[in-house]
């Protein structure tokens, strides 16, 4: 596990060329979400020129793109949840991250109890139809691993911030809020008046993570990819990001749909690294691939409960596992 | 026929919906009630989950919000920005349902936290979707289990706005729509009284007694004028929910979502 980020690194080092695309050109220094200084663009990854994506094995890509510190979005919308990448980032043992999702369930729980971050930004965090996530729970209860800070917002706030983050806006507004007591705990919101019509209005700052990782069905040998299904958040996360890491089930000739009809396509030169890995939303699920494994999300319930199993379930399924 | 509680309250709550309604869905009772009323009396219901699918027809009730379920039998399917920024905030959908561990008597909702925000007993998952469902909808139902633990005199959070903390807050800001306006619990249902704002039950299920719902209730619970007799469900609502239980249990293995 470890040798595999050595590895990641030392290529990083070597700015190696692959093909013909220089991944470490992308690579500028993270810049956290809300400390961009007045005046200065916001986003870095507009600049020409666009540089396409590149294949590389999980390994190599969690090392050259997630750093330690950074702000994280692993997402996906109960569909395509990025486990295999979540479970490589434990492997390689990334910590102090700011970890960002709507809906945080078992991958963030797992990422949680391995100590991978100190802050969590989220909307809903439960086992879908099961009950609680309870590594986050003992996190946010007890400290343990360690202490997690936590920045909690509704969906409708999420979804907003994401399309802010897409759209290069510092914040978005909406009509949200209204009679809650979030705002008095999370002083990432704040309410503006409408200059026209002088509604009062909730602005959360843009979700800009330094990297997005998304699990998709299919990318083309240029590296586009297709999602298809429930698309959630996927597009506008991985437009707001500053790397983009996609997994993808596999690589086909075309994810172009007969002239360029309606489909969920991120160009190519949106995206920094594609890995292939097929499986890799398991126990989630890839319409058209395998089907949510319902049963593992019960059995997580009594795995998650307790500290000792909890171990003993990473140490068998993500550290024993082979990094693809 | 006899019929469980939950039943009656997942019957209760199906009937309350209408052909031409559009519903905001959660997992789990409210999944359960509007797939019913879907099956039985309103048939051209729309229903809608969080994750962008628009008119789906589950012939089985999700266990997740996500279900490739509810995606293959939806009209069409959107993104989740797009169905919070068009369908929710736009003004789109007639009803949504809510819950939470803690409802008060104004229908303010706790689905965050149990005890202080900083050092919580119990960590909830938080508001999801159902913070801008109670405002955002035309109107919300909400439906929970009644127990001294969970209608409660103050909630310890509020997440989730029903009429405020004193029943005026809501008419106070100006927000248009008429937040809660139905409380199904496994008891009885609950309406707003129309100057206080305050939930008062208005039907007992059959079999419950005022005592009970008494004892269950954490605050001073108030009953109307006329307190009529929840209708007992029908052969035709109990067959149409335990055949759409029975293929949910199948469809997930031991897991059912349902109730």
């Amino acid at each position: 596990m470890g040798t595999s980020r050595a590895a990641g690194r030392s290529l990083a080092r070597r700015r190696v060329r692959l093909s013909h695309i220089d991944v470490d050109n992308r690579l500028t220094p993270p810049i956290r979400p809300g400390t961009f200084p007045r005046g200065v663009p916001a986003r870095s990854r507009a600049v020409p020129p666009f540089a396409m994506s590149a294949f590389l094995p999980l390994a190599d890509a969690i090392a050259r793109l997630v750093r330690p510190g950074d702000a994280v979005a692993l997402e996906g919308f109960t569909h395509l949840i990025p486990f295999a990448a979540g479970h490589e980032i434990i492997r390689q043992g990334v910590t102090g991250l700011t970890l960002i999702r709507m809906t945080p369930d078992l991958v963030y729980d797992q990422m949680i109890g391995c100590g991978c971050a100190t802050k969590l930004v989220f909307s809903w965090g439960g086992n879908p139809g099961v009950g609680s996530l309870h590594r986050l729970r003992d996190a946010v209860e007890h400290q343990w691993p360690r202490p997690l800070e936590i920045e909690e917002h509704s969906h409708s706030a999420m979804a907003h911030a994401y399309a802010a983050g897409a759209a290069g806006m510092p914040s978005a507004f909406f009509r949200g809020y209204r009679g809650s007591d979030l705002p008095a705990v999370n002083p990432r919101i704040a309410f503006i008046d409408d200059p026209f019509t002088g509604e009062p209005l909730a602005v959360v700052p843009a979700l800009r993570p330094d990297v997005t990782i998304v699990h998709a069905q299919k990318a083309d040998r240029d590296g586009n990819v297709l999602v298809e299904g429930i698309v959630g958040v996927q597009k506008e996360a991985v437009l707001a990001a500053r790397r983009a890491l996609v997994t993808v089930e596999e690589v086909v000739d075309t994810v172009a749909k007969p002239g360029g009809q309606n489909a969920v396509v991120l160009p190519s030169w949106t995206i920094d690294a594609i890995a292939v890995v097929p499986g890799g939303a398991r126990p989630s699920y890839a319409h058209g691939y395998y089907a949510r494994d319902n049963a593992f999300y019960v059995a997580w319930d009594a795995i998650a409960r307790d500290r000792d199993r909890f171990r003993a379930w990473i140490d068998a399924n993500v550290h024993a596992a082979v990094a693809r | 026929m006899s019929w469980s509680a939950s039943e009656m309250m997942t019957v209760a709550a199906a009937r309350a919906l209408a052909d031409d309604d559009v519903c905001f869905v959660g997992i789990g009772l409210p999944s359960a009630a509007c797939n019913l009323a879907r099956l039985t009396h309103a048939p051209r219901i729309t229903l809608v989950y969080e994750s962008g699918t628009l008119a789906t027809k589950p012939t089985v009730l999700p266990l997740s919000i996500g279900d490739g379920e509810l995606c293959e039998t939806a009209l069409t399917t959107v993104s989740v920005p797009e169905m919070f920024q068009y369908w929710l905030q736009g003004g789109r959908i007639t009803v949504g349902f809510l819950g939470g561990a803690q409802v008060d008597r104004y229908g303010n909702l706790n689905s965050t936290v149990i005890g202080p925000y900083g050092a919580p007993k119990v960590r909830l998952p938080g508001s999801g979707g159902a913070t801008e469902i109670a405002t955002a909808c035309r109107r919300t139902f909400i439906v929970m289990r009644h127990s001294p633990r969970a209608f409660v005199a103050e909630v310890d959070f509020l997440t989730s706005l029903g009429h405020g903390r004193t029943g005026r807050e809501r008419r106070a800001m100006g927000i248009q729509t008429e937040g809660p306006v139905l409380l199904v619990s496994d008891l009885c249902t609950m309406r707003p009284h129309p100057e206080t704002r305050e939930f008062e039950v208005t039907s007992l299920h059959p079999g419950t007694t005022r005592e009970q719902v008494v004892a269950q209730t954490g605050w001073p619970v108030q009953f109307a004028a006329v307190v009529e007799e929840t209708p007992a469900p029908t052969a035709t609502e109990l067959e149409t929910l335990r055949d759409l239980n029975a293929r949910t249990a199948a469809a997930h293995g031991q897991a059912s979502a349902a109730e």
